[in-house]
This record gives C-alpha cells, sequence and structure tokens, in this order.
C-alpha cells in the first residue's frame, strides 16, 4: 500500500471512543441500524487491520476486541494480524491480550506465536515477559507447551519474585498441555513452596490444588510439605487452598486426619476471616468429621453464620449442616428452630437449603410434626417453592418403601390434603404413591378408598389440570378395592358426572373403567349377596329418592355416618352381619326374620339397581360414538353389560319374584365371572422382572435390523387382519376413510420397503396395535408362558414376605405399622452405582516419577528432547537455555539430597528400587511406550507409597 | 481451575466486560451470559450472592449500577470470592477514581489487563493493588 492512504486512516481512523458512542446511539430497539452499524465498522476494521502503520492496525485490533467481547461478533479473521502486531513492543500488550481473548486451540496461527513467545520470555524487560506468561497461561497446546517448558522451567527460578509467580501458575496449563513437562519442572516447583515470599507460595499452593483435582493420591508424599504451610502461614488465600488439597488427602490416609486436625481448630479459633473460618468448617465436617473436638468447636461457628444478619453466612451456615446432617444429625436438630425459621427466609435459595436439611433429619418419630410444618408453609409460599416443598416430602416419605411412614392413614390422608393445594402441580408423583400404596399396602386401602372418594364427589377438582392425574388414581383405587366403598352408588354417579368431561380422554377411560368395576360389583352383591347389599344400597337409595340427584353429590359426606355402621371389608362380612342381626335376640329368631327382610328390601334394591343401570345408559350412551379408542372400547363394554342386565334380568323383576331365576341365568354366571376376575389382586412388579424372563431359543435381541424386508413381508397378512377388526366397530366415516387411505399407503409402500423406515414414522400412530398383533399371531407367544410363571413365583414370594415381615414395629402411641410389600430382590437394585475408578492420567503419573526420586530423569528427558530442538532454527537459542538451566538443576537437587528431612532418605531409599526400571523406561525411545510403562508403574507405586508415607509424617 | 469466568453486567442486563478461563464459543457464552443475568437480576439485596447455575456456583456483587460476577466452580470458597471482587473493584477505583460503568467501557482493554495481573488459569496471583497497578501506569506513562 502507498503511503497516503496510510497516513489519511490513521488521520481519519475512528477510535474505540468513536465506534462506542456510535454504538450507543444505535439503541437495541433500533435493531437494524445497530446490526448495520456494527457490520459497517467490522468493514472498516477489515481494512484498517492490512495497514502498514502500527497503530492504526492496534486500533483497529482494540475495535475489534470490543465487538468480539461484548457484542459477540466472531474475530478469527484477524488472528494473523495480531501475531503480526506482537512483534512491535508498542503494539505487544495489546496483541497478547487479544491472542489470549481470540484464540484457542484450534487457532491455526498459534504455532507461529511460538517464537514470539519465546523472545519474550527471554527478554530483560519484566513487562514482556509478564505479557508472554499471560497470553501462554490461555492459549497453550500440545506444542506450545513442548517446546516452552524449558524457557518456563528457567523462570521458576527467576529472581523477580512477580514472575516467578507467574510462571507457575501458567505450569497448571503446560502441565495439562503435555504431561511429560511435569518430568522437567516439578522438582523447581516444589522448591517454591519454600520460598519466603507469600505469593510465590500461594501460587504454588494454588497449582497443587488444582493438580490434586485429578488424582490426590500422588500428592500424598507431599503431605509434610502442604502441613509445614498450613501451621506457619498466615496468609488466608494461602490457608484456604492448602485446606482445599487437605480436605482431598485425608480422605485417602486415616493417620494425616489425626496430624492435621488441631491445626485446623487452631486457626478456626483465631481467625476472624470468615472466608477461612467457612473453609475450616468445610473441612472439618467433610473430612474430619470423626474428630468431636473439632466438630463441636465447628459447630459453634456454624451457629453464628446461622445467626448472622448477612444472608450469605446463613445461607453457607446452612449448607455447611447439610454436608455434615449424613454424620452428625444431632448438628441439625440442635438448629432445628434456625432451620425452620430459615423455610421463610426472604431468598429462595436459602429457603431451599433449609428445606433439604430439614428432610435430612425425617424420621419416623418426627416426619408426622415436620411433615405438618411443612404443609403449612407450603400454603403460604408462592407456587415454586411450594411445589419444591410437596415434592420433598413425597420423596422423602416414599423412599425406600415408605421407610418412614408409620401411620399410612395419616399419610394418605396428607396426600389427599397435598392434592388441594392450589399451586400443587406434583399430581404425578401423588397418583403413583396412591396406586402404589394401594398395591403395597392391604391395610391401609379402606382409608385410601374414603380419601379418594372425597377427592372424586368435589365437582372443583375437576376443573384444575393439575389433579387430573390425583383424580386418575383415586377412580383406580375407587374401583380396584371398590369393596371396601360406603356407598358404591354414590362412587358410579361421581365417576359419571358431567364434568368429567374436562378429563383428557385416558382419565377419562379410567374412570369409566372403574365405574364398570363398580358396577359389577353392585349387581354381584344384588344378586348373590342379598343380605349384605340390602344394608347400603338401601340406606343410599331412600336419600337419593327424596333428594334431586344433582343434590346428590353435596349430600353425600352426610351419609357417612349412616353407611358407617353397616359397612365392612367384604372377607369378614358374613360374621359382622350375624353378629349384627343377633345383637339382642337369639340368632335363630334373626333367622325366622330374614326372609321377610329380603323380600321387602330385594324391591328396593332392585329399585336401586335399576336407577343405576339408567345413570350409566344416559350418561354414556352419548360416548358410544367417541373419537378416542380407549373411552370407546369401554363404553362400548359398560353399555353392552347394562343391556344384557336389563334384558336377561330386570325386565323379568316386576313380575316374578328374582330369587330363584337369577341364580341360573345367563347374566348372573357373567357377573360372578366378572366379579372374580376384578377381585383378583393387582401386586406390584418388580423393575428386574423383565431381567427374569428367559430369551427364547432362536431370538436375538440387538440385532441389526437390515432384513426388515424379510420381517416386512410377514407385516402385511395381520395388518389386514387387525384392520378387519377395527372395522367391526361402526366408526364415523371420516374414520374409516383415514384407515383406508392407510390400506392404500400401505399398498403402495409394499412395492419399495425401503421406505417403511419413513413410512413408521408417519404412521407411528397405527403401528403399535399393529406390532403387538404381529407377535401374537406370526411368532410363537415367546414370553407369555414364562411371564406368567414368574408372576406367579412373585406373588408366591409376596406372600410369603407379607407373612414373614409380619414384625410390628413398636411405637408409643400409634398402631402398629402395617405390612408394605416388597419385593424379595429389590425393585430398584439393578443400578448398581459405578465404582469410579482413578483416572489413568499422565500429569499424576510423571508426577510419581520425580517424586519416586529419580532425578535423573528431569535432565535425561530434556537432553533427549534437545536433538530435536537444536536441530530446528532456534537451536542456539534453545541450547544456551539448557544449558544454563542443566547444571542449575542438578545442583539444586543435590542440595535437597543434602538436606536432613526424612523424606529424602525414603526417596533415596525408593530412588535404587526404581532405578532399574527408570534404565530401561529411559532406554525405549518411543513417548508412547514410555509413557504406558510409566502409568504401569505408577498404579504399583501407590502400593508401594501409601504403607510409606505416615512413618516421616507423625 | 477455581475461578471459571468473570463478568460485569449493568442493570439493563448488557455485559460490560467478560472474561473467561475456560475456552467457550461464542453461542455459548451468549446463551450462558444471557441465563445468569437473568437469574441473578431477579434477586434482590436481603437475598444471598451466591446463585447455583449449570455446573458453576455464582458469586456476585453489585456495585452502584453494575453487577461483578464470578462462575467458580463447586468447590471454590464463596467468601474468598467476595473478598476477590471488592478487591477488584477497590483496584479499578483506584485507577479510574470512583469507577463507573463508562469507564469499564471506554477503557475495557485497561480492565482485563487488570484482570490479567490478577487472575492466571483462575488463580488468584496478585493481590496487591498497587502491584496489579503499576505496569498499567506504565503503559499510560509511555502512551501520554
Amino acid at each position: 500500500m502507498s503511503g497516503t492512504p496510510s497516513l489519511m486512516e490513521s488521520l481519519f481512523q475512528r477510535t474505540l471512543d468513536d465506534l462506542i458512542k456510535g454504538l450507543r446511539l444505535h439503541t437495541p430497539t433500533t435493531t437494524p441500524s445497530l446490526s448495520a452499524f456494527i457490520s459497517k465498522s467490522l468493514t472498516e476494521i477489515r481494512r484498517e487491520l492490512t495497514s502498514t502503520t502500527a497503530s492504526t492496525k492496534s486500533t483497529a485490533l482494540l475495535k475489534l476486541l470490543y465487538l468480539h467481547s461484548l457484542h459477540s461478533i466472531s474475530a478469527s479473521f484477524a488472528t494473523f494480524h495480531v501475531i503480526e502486531l506482537s512483534s512491535s513492543p508498542a503494539s505487544k500488550p495489546l496483541a497478547y491480550l487479544a491472542a489470549s481473548l481470540l484464540f484457542d486451540s484450534t487457532t491455526d496461527v498459534l504455532l507461529l506465536l511460538t517464537n514470539q513467545l519465546r523472545k519474550d520470555l527471554n527478554s530483560t524487560i519484566t513487562r514482556e515477559v509478564s505479557l508472554a506468561l499471560n497470553a501462554l497461561s490461555v492459549i497453550a497446546n500440545q506444542d506450545l507447551a513442548r517446546d516452552l517448558t524449558g524457557d518456563l522451567f528457567v523462570l521458576l527460578n527467576s529472581s523477580k519474585v512477580f514472575l516467578r509467580k507467574k510462571a507457575i501458575l501458567c505450569l497448571i496449563r503446560v502441565f495439562d498441555k503435555y504431561p511429560d513437562s511435569v518430568r522437567v519442572c516439578f522438582k523447581r516447583l516444589v522448591e517454591n513452596l519454600e520460598s519466603r515470599d507469600e505469593g510465590v507460595v500461594s501460587a504454588v499452593v494454588g497449582v497443587f490444588c488444582e493438580m490434586a483435582k485429578v488424582d490426590p493420591r500422588a500428592y500424598l508424599p507431599l503431605a509434610p510439605e502442604f502441613f509445614r504451610v498450613l501451621v506457619e502461614s498466615r496468609n488466608n488465600w494461602i490457608l484456604i487452598k492448602v485446606l482445599k488439597i487437605f480436605a482431598r488427602l485425608v480422605p485417602l490416609e486415616g493417620r494425616l486426619g489425626k496430624k492435621v486436625v488441631e491445626p485446623i481448630c487452631e486457626h478456626l479459633r483465631r481467625t476472624g476471616a470468615k472466608s477461612l473460618v467457612f473453609e475450616c468448617v468445610r473441612t472439618i465436617f467433610g473430612c474430619l468429621s470423626e474428630y468431636d473436638v473439632a466438630v463441636n468447636v465447628a459447630m459453634e461457628k456454624v451457629r453464628e453464620f446461622l445467626m448472622d444478619d448477612d444472608p450469605n453466612l446463613r445461607y453457607l451456615g446452612l449448607q455447611a449442616l447439610s454436608t455434615v446432617a449424613p454424620k452428625h444429625l444431632w448438628a441439625i436438630q440442635e438448629n432445628k428452630e434456625f432451620v425452620i425459621r430459615a423455610l421463610s427466609d426472604a431468598d429462595v435459595n436459602i429457603r431451599f437449603e433449609a428445606l433439604t436439611l430439614l428432610m435430612a433429619m425425617v424420621c419416623e418419630d418426627n416426619v408426622v410434626e415436620i411433615c405438618r410444618v411443612l404443609v403449612t408453609y407450603a400454603l403460604k409460599s408462592d407456587p415454586e417453592f411450594c411445589n419444591e416443598i410437596l415434592g420433598s416430602i413425597l420423596s422423602v416419605c416414599s423412599k425406600n418403601y415408605y421407610e418412614v411412614v408409620v401411620d399410612f392413614d395419616w399419610y394418605i390422608s396428607l396426600l389427599g390434603d397435598m392434592s388441594r393445594i392450589v399451586h400443587c402441580q406434583k399430581g404425578e408423583e401423588i397418583e403413583d404413591q396412591l396406586i402404589d400404596i394401594g398395591m403395597r399396602v392391604r391395610d391401609v386401602r379402606s382409608t385410601l378408598v374414603r380419601v379418594s372418594r372425597q377427592l372424586l364427589i368435589d365437582p372443583a377438582l375437576l376443573g384444575n389440570p393439575f389433579v387430573h392425574r390425583i383424580l386418575c388414581a383415586a377412580a383406580w383405587v375407587s374401583g380396584e378395592y371398590v369393596e371396601f366403598s360406603k356407598n358404591p352408588i354414590e362412587l358410579i354417579e361421581a365417576l359419571l358426572q358431567p364434568r368429567t368431561s374436562l378429563l383428557p380422554p385416558l382419565i377419562r377411560a379410567v374412570y369409566i373403567q372403574s365405574a364398570f368395576k363398580v358396577l359389577a360389583f353392585c349387581l354381584h352383591c344384588f344378586l348373590f349377596r342379598k343380605d349384605v347389599t340390602f344394608s347400603f344400597l338401601l340406606g343410599s337409595l331412600s336419600e337419593e329418592i327424596t333428594t334431586g340427584s344433582s343434590d346428590r353429590l353435596r349430600n353425600a359426606p352426610s351419609g357417612d355416618s349412616d353407611g358407617d355402621g353397616s359397612y365392612y371389608p367384604r372377607s369378614t362380612l358374613e360374621e359382622t352381619e350375624y353378629d349384627i342381626a343377633g345383637n339382642g335376640e337369639a340368632a335363630g329368631s334373626s333367622h325366622v326374620h330374614t326372609p321377610l327382610a329380603s323380600s321387602k328390601s330385594t324391591k328396593s334394591t332392585g329399585d336401586s339397581i335399576r336407577h343405576i343401570l339408567n345413570i350409566v345408559e344416559t350418561t354414556l350412551g352419548p360416548l358410544s360414538g367417541s373419537n378416542d379408542v380407549e373411552i370407546l372400547e369401554r363404553v362400548r363394554n359398560i353399555l353392552g353389560l347394562v343391556m344384557m342386565i336389563k334384558q336377561e334380568f330386570l325386565g323379568t323383576s316386576s313380575q316374578e319374584g328374582d330369587d330363584n331365576q337369577g341364580n341360573n341365568n345367563n347374566a348372573s354366571k357373567i357377573i360372578n365371572l366378572m366379579h372374580e376376575a376384578f377381585s383378583e389382586e393387582l401386586g406390584p412388579v418388580s423393575i428386574s422382572a423383565q431381567e427374569k424372563v428367559p430369551i427364547p431359543d432362536g431370538v436375538v435381541l440387538k440385532q441389526d435390523l437390515e432384513d426388515l424386508d424379510l420381517i416386512y413381508g410377514d407385516i402385511k397378512l395381520p395388518l389386514s387382519s387387525s384392520f378387519s377388526l377395527v372395522k367391526r366397530h361402526s366408526l364415523e366415516n371420516d374414520s374409516i376413510l383415514t384407515l383406508e387411505n392407510y390400506r392404500k399407503d400401505e399398498s403402495e409402500t409394499e412395492g419399495k420397503p425401503t421406505a417403511l423406515s419413513e413410512h413408521r414414522k408417519r404412521h407411528g400412530l397405527y403401528y403399535l396395535p399393529l406390532e403387538r398383533k404381529e407377535t401374537s399371531d406370526d411368532y410363537p407367544p415367546a414370553n407369555d408362558p414364562t411371564v406368567q410363571d414368574n408372576i406367579n413365583a412373585d406373588t408366591e414370594n409376596l406372600a410369603k414376605l407379607t407373612e414373614q415381615s409380619l414384625v410390628f414395629k413398636k411405637k408409643a402411641n400409634t398402631k402398629p405399622r402395617p405390612v408394605v410389600v416388597k419385593l424379595d430382590d429389590g425393585d430398584s437394585r439393578s443400578i448398581l452405582p459405578k465404582k469410579q475408578e482413578p483416572k489413568d492420567d499422565l500429569v499424576s503419573d510423571a508426577v510419581r516419577d520425580v517424586l519416586r526420586g529419580n532425578e535423573a530423569e528431569p535432565s535425561s528427558s530434556s537432553t533427549a528432547k534437545e536433538p530435536d530442538r537444536a536441530s530446528s532454527k532456534r537451536g542456539k537459542e534453545k541450547a544456551l537455555v539448557d544449558g544454563s538451566g542443566d547444571p542449575l538443576r542438578i545442583e539444586s537437587s543435590r542440595s535437597r539430597d543434602k538436606s536432613s528431612r526424612s523424606k529424602h532418605h525414603r526417596q533415596n531409599k525408593e530412588k535404587k528400587d526404581g532405578s532399574p526400571e527408570t534404565g530401561k523406561a529411559k532406554s525405549s525411545s518411543r513417548h508412547g511406550t514410555r509413557r504406558s510403562k510409566n502409568r504401569a508403574e505408577g498404579s504399583a507405586n501407590i502400593a508401594v507409597q501409601s504403607p510409606v508415607i505416615p512413618d516421616f509424617l507423625l | 481451575m477455581g475461578i471459571r469466568f468473570i463478568l460485569m453486567v449493568n442493570k439493563q442486563g448488557q455485559t460490560r466486560l467478560a472474561q473467561y478461563y475456560e475456552y467457550m464459543n461464542l453461542e455459548e457464552r451468549r446463551a450462558l451470559e444471557g441465563e445468569i443475568v437473568r437469574k441473578c437480576l431477579a434477586r434482590n439485596e436481603q437475598q444471598c450472592s451466591f446463585v447455583e447455575h449449570r455446573t458453576y456456583k455464582i458469586v456476585y456483587r453489585r456495585y452502584a449500577s453494575l453487577f461483578f460476577m464470578v462462575g467458580v466452580d463447586n468447590e471454590e470458597n464463596e467468601l474468598a470470592i467476595l473478598e476477590f471482587i471488592h478487591l477488584l473493584v477497590e483496584t479499578m477505583d483506584r485507577h479510574f477514581g470512583n469507577v463507573c460503568e463508562l469507564d469499564i467501557m471506554f477503557h475495557l482493554e485497561k480492565a482485563h489487563f487488570m484482570l490479567e495481573e490478577m487472575v492466571m488459569n483462575g488463580c488468584i496471583v496478585e493481590t496487591s493493588k498497587a502491584n496489579i497497578l503499576s505496569p498499567i501506569q506504565l503503559m499510560d506513562k509511555a502512551s501520554s
């Protein structure tokens, strides 16, 4: 470029200030003009970057940096210019800043910076070295780390503390990117721990704190050094980091805990700095919780935190409590008031912490109390927290098969109360638990039915979509355990009330199915157990006839009291009936009266049955044309039953007494069958049940579906049969049309089976029944018999278990805990916690090698590297550095050997053991083999090392 | 590493400075900043200064119209980070004289230089204000 334009440019170039002002003029509301302005500026910047004047370039870069970091503009086009600028002293700071902000490890021009970085690292100007270190700590990739390790090594001994600190911290990244550098630099890094300058120590401790996160075991041999820092240092930053290191080391070596607990308590008592106090508390709670003295001191501090006005301290106090909770429950119990008070704190985070804590202290004795408190808080708080409370109550109470719940009647009523809380969105969980408890806890079913009834008869609840799932469970429970119901007629009315149209189809189907079960139950009672039925049917009917049907639901609660006496669970019905009858008079006389009473009652029960049938018919009749398959099917079933009953049974009842006829005719047989089917108990199924099913011969699961064509041919036949099956129902025209289309599609795709997957996607709706059909038709019903066996075995086990575990826990004031059915193998055992294996980490392997005392290794590895370096352009420079570096290194290591620390004796001892192996490692020149060998050594090393450490420690 | 990123955000939620100590592309950064800003700005004075977000813990503090947010990993000492934020603000105060949003906007590179002197690889390297500021003052002298 000629001189003129660049002069013009530098004169009239927009500065950063101009750019910012321009950006501020274009407010976000005028978005198009803002983006236009940015893109215009970008074009300018691109042009200016190619300028020959360094100042123009750096201004452009400055502007670009601004746009990049605050407006997320990609600046990848400028990377080369950054490298250009890094050589000019004036713009060096900016260039390095830009490098650290713009570059990442994939930036291709990164290697071009190597030479410049090396030059600056060896510069006499402190500022340049520092800038280079800053940049290197951010951008170093494997190549840079490898090439510059030697230069960093020199800086680790720099007389300027300022640079030494930075060089030390730079190692974090260099070690990470190029693990072999550990062999060169580690020794010097450790030496810096003894520096008198706090900044340097702080930096070294910071590096170890980072490195110990990966594999703390490798750093156990350094424990004495850290211990010295812990005792001697008075700098809070350093102490916090050292505490973090010990928090990782102590769990690995028990005796270390005994050693450090005293100094930590000392710091805790002495210091006024809250950050250090908190770190000590956290360390004690985290890994020294078996030392009671320490825990007591820490608890004192935590209590101060909890009482503080500062929300930060309160939050941290609660957090500390929750870490210690599993081991020292008393700690929370002592501070119960604080925790409960924190439930109404202004800060959500504090409330959450308090909630977790409170849930941690739940046990059999206090669960009722705590839940009561929590539900009161839930009523008062905002929707989000309310649901959080409810969620944690649900999860804690259901943990481990409702371990903490003794009084299930209470728990069921609690679930009922919860579903009435306005903000409650935990429908799914409550639904699961209602059904689960119903299946597992036999004794609580009557309460369950009572609570369900209260939910079902409330028309208001139907309007709240969050409750629908709960209602679904309530409907299912009432249908399944209808024999506990006091008033089946009311139940049917509730299940079929008009507002059920607000329910989603699937839940409505459950409602209808439940109504079906209740109806079957009523009919069965009517036909076969007249002595029983009349008591409740009559009672409810007389009420119903007098009151209007709309009032019936509202009056229902009052029906509770008259129902009470006449209701008994099915199993005890026969006996109690006699008890009641024979209460005052002789048993014989009651028998005399029975025929009379029943003849009177059958008429009224006949009426009530007719009443039920009418309700069912009128409410469900319109649904027989429903679009939803689930509803349609169930409605058809129940209507079919109603029709049959009406024709065969009730039609004749007015003319003759049905006593004789009823038992013989067809309908009663069917009713009997149905009743038997419905009263068969459903039990919980183990999650692992599926695994127990043996895979039949010849079935290969996880097979590649390459032979889809073959299967496709098989599908054809069952498809048509399933289709005809659907057609039998009188569907509306449009749905038939879609099915017809579907068939057409099917025949079309027949020609090109590759389109099958696509087709499946489009018509996924139709596929499920189809495939099911396929398995049952074409293939032998492979798993069926075994599954059946399994279920039987399960239920047998279940029964055995329930008998065996009839051990009642003695409680002071409550009734014995009902049996909760569990499956013998544990429902959720299938998920085994994966044992975390220590990461196979190159850095820690290298560290281990160095710590084992093979001083020869670092120099040898650097000399091994020297040839490649010498061959490169910058060889001369490099050799110089290494030359000055090597003697120093050996000298320093020797002087350390002389120092009378017991550690070094050990190291020397180990050196002897290790030397043949390291020699071998040296001889293999390839990096890969060496690494793998080292890794093996490292793992063997753990075993050797761990018993040795404490000897010099204690 | 202890500190993962440092953000300075004004009351309107606009980022005024963003320094990351681990690599994230621009999209991720923008999303992360948005989420954090939304979370933190919704909180009031009576609430504590710690927010958990994704795998980070955000320690933040408000000075006048500017939020200083530091993302740390879960083990970092929150109170120490609060002290660090305070140190950062004091340092900027000393340099700019009652620092405000505009100072940071118009001298973004200086703010970055200060951070570079204070934090390396997510570790705090320098806590003396004089030491932090001396290279920047040198630079100012050279340019003027």
